[in-house]
């Protein structure tokens, strides 16, 4: 466990550094698409919610998982949809204008 | 065996695309590649989760893929852009919720093999995930108009959410020493939700982008925090970019407005303003469209500065259609946007991009500001306290130190604006009775209608 706890620690800290390095290059320009990618990737929880939910060990925990599949499921398409929906629309001057 | 290590294969993939997604959203020219590269990781780490061998049946993550995808994939195609930051509201609920279910449901599960360093973990997962749930999902109703977008305000308010807080905390703590009590989980769940609702309650509208902002921070906390509980990294580096990108955005907003964390969570902005039917009766200068449009063709220069006042007009394509009528003339249009204009990080940009304005012409505030002293004119549409001088010079005012576009120093400054009425810090702008200034009174959408028909008039020079 104390391993376990340190390496994971570990790994947020310098994930947390990365993020900070790469997010601050971001252009304001595009801070709206930022916020619906980054919730798109943060719906990675699904991942815990369909271990949970196809474990099916208790019912409350796969009602629970189920309802949190959901929510991830419907974060994970609809954030990289509307994201990839927004940047098609940021165009630069066409010719001819 | 072989399946762990199936499985760590992908998550380390995963990892590696989420960052790289990030990094290539740094530019429009490479943003889309940046989704692209985002699903991907997706994709893998949702394959490699499906052969983990605790998964007994599909049955059930099948109808939630079906079911969430449902309700996803409608909101993200047909969302009207200036629904964007209520979307982005609703999925911080989501995310919350569903970082919070887990939580319970391991707590439940596991009750007596928790360590107490895990229920730290799993305590923080799911005080944050309920608080962020009720909390965005007020943010929501604020958002749509469901709930009064005024700050709601009343005496010992944050006495009253602190204690609550306090007392959540309290029994969390309680339980991660004694995870046994199980009686005890449900009061920090609800108490957790119940404090979300109270946190955003006093928030006002035009405090939005910094609220999103920090409800995106807690909601990839708690997703961090889901990692720990389950011991899974690839949920704390994706939990860990979410939490820091919501954090550097909440910063920025309270940056450009001047204001401090607390001071927008605890300070319940705009709630004892003077009554602005009090500022002594000043003159303007009323212009009609011929006017203005005489002006805004003579012009070698014109900065627009929208505000979500055009937004709320649904003025956006008529802007579109001026800025192609001057261009066509020669005359270089660009436009200012200030960080906090509209309801969320970023958004009068897309609201722009979505009109069909080029993503060049799209100036941010402090690249902008020394411009407009060269400028002809500069268009206010439907923006107030972003424009306000006083913001510079009055210390008494309650936006003093926030930074503005300097509007002021165009050699002509043209404001669109239904009527005289303030903006929502209640603040008189100083900008309206310069001799430079002339008040376009109106509505955004017909009045900038009436500006092209003035323009077409007159036909365009070979």
């Amino acid at each position: 466990m104390s391993a376990n706890l340190e390496s994971e620690l570990f790994v947020f800290v310098l994930a947390t550094f990365v993020g900070f390095e790469v997010i601050r290059r971001v252009s304001p320009l595009l801070h709206t698409p930022l916020m619906s990618l980054t919730n798109a990737i943060s719906a990675i929880s699904l991942v815990g919610s369909i271990v949970i939910a196809g474990a099916e060990k208790s019912q409350l925990s796969t009602i629970l998982g189920t309802i949190a599949v959901v929510c991830s499921m419907a974060n994970v398409v609809g954030g990289f949809v509307i994201t990839d929906r927004m940047l098609k629309m940021f165009k630069k001057r066409g010719p001819g204008k | 065996m072989i399946e762990t290590y199936f499985i760590q294969v992908t998550y380390i993939t995963a990892a590696a695309a989420f960052i790289l997604s990030l990094k290539w959203l740094s530019h429009p020219t490479t943003a889309r590649r940046g989704v692209r590269v985002g699903e991907l990781g997706m994709v893998l780490a949702i394959v490699g989760t499906l052969v983990h061998h605790e998964i007994v049946s599909y049955q059930w993550i099948l109808v939630g893929f079906v079911l969430g995808s449902a309700i996803g994939l409608p909101m993200a195609v047909w969302m009207p852009m200036t629904h964007v930051p209520q979307r982005t509201a609703l999925s911080h609920a989501f995310g919350a919720l569903a970082a919070a279910l887990v939580g319970t449901a391991e707590y439940y599960l596991h009750t007596e093999e928790l360590s107490t360093f895990t229920m730290t973990a799993l305590s923080l997962e799911v005080v944050l995930g309920f608080l962020t749930f009720t909390g965005s999902l007020m943010a929501f109703g604020k958002l749509q108009d469901l709930v009064p977008s005024r700050p709601v305000v009343y005496k010992g308010q944050n006495v009253v959410n602190l204690s609550l807080l306090a007392v959540a905390v309290g029994i969390a703590v309680y339980l991660v020493l004694n995870p046994g009590r199980t009686e005890l989980f449900p009061a920090v769940a609800a108490l957790s939700l119940l404090f979300g609702v109270l946190l955003i309650i006093p928030i006002g509208g035009a405090d939005m982008p910094t609220v999103i902002s920090l409800l995106n921070s807690y909601a990839g906390l708690s997703a961090a925090a889901m990692g720990f509980v389950l011991d899974n990294k690839l949920l704390i580096v994706a939990g860990a970019l979410d939490g820091s990108s919501g954090f550097i955005l909440s910063v920025i907003m309270c940056r450009a407005m001047n204001r401090s964390f607390t001071n927008v969570l605890f300070g319940g902005f705009g709630q004892v303003r003077v009554a602005a039917g009090q500022v002594e009766q000043r003159s303007v200068r009323n212009a009609t469209p011929e006017e203005a449009a005489q002006i805004l063709e003579a012009a070698g220069s014109v900065i627009v500065v929208p505000g979500y006042g055009m937004a709320v007009a649904q003025a956006q394509h008529k802007v579109r259609e001026l800025y192609d009528a001057l261009t066509r003339r020669g005359v270089d249009v660009r436009f200012a946007i200030h960080p906090v204009a509209g309801r969320m990080p970023g958004h009068m940009n897309v609201l722009l991009a979505e009109a069909d304005i080029p993503y060049d012409r799209l100036v941010e505030m402090e690249e902008i500001n020394p411009d407009f002293a060269r400028a002809d004119v500069a268009l206010v549409i439907g923006a107030n306290d972003v424009t306000n001088p006083a913001a510079r010079h009055d210390t008494t005012s309650p936006i003093y130190g926030m930074p503005i576009l300097d509007v002021d120093k165009a050699r002509t400054v043209m404001v669109i604006k239904r009527s005289m009425s303030p903006g929502f810090a209640g603040i008189d702008n100083e900008l309206y009775y310069m001799d430079k200034t002339m008040m376009l009174f109106g509505d955004a959408k017909s009045f900038v209608g009436e500006l092209l028909k003035e323009l077409s008039g007159t036909r365009v020079g070979a």
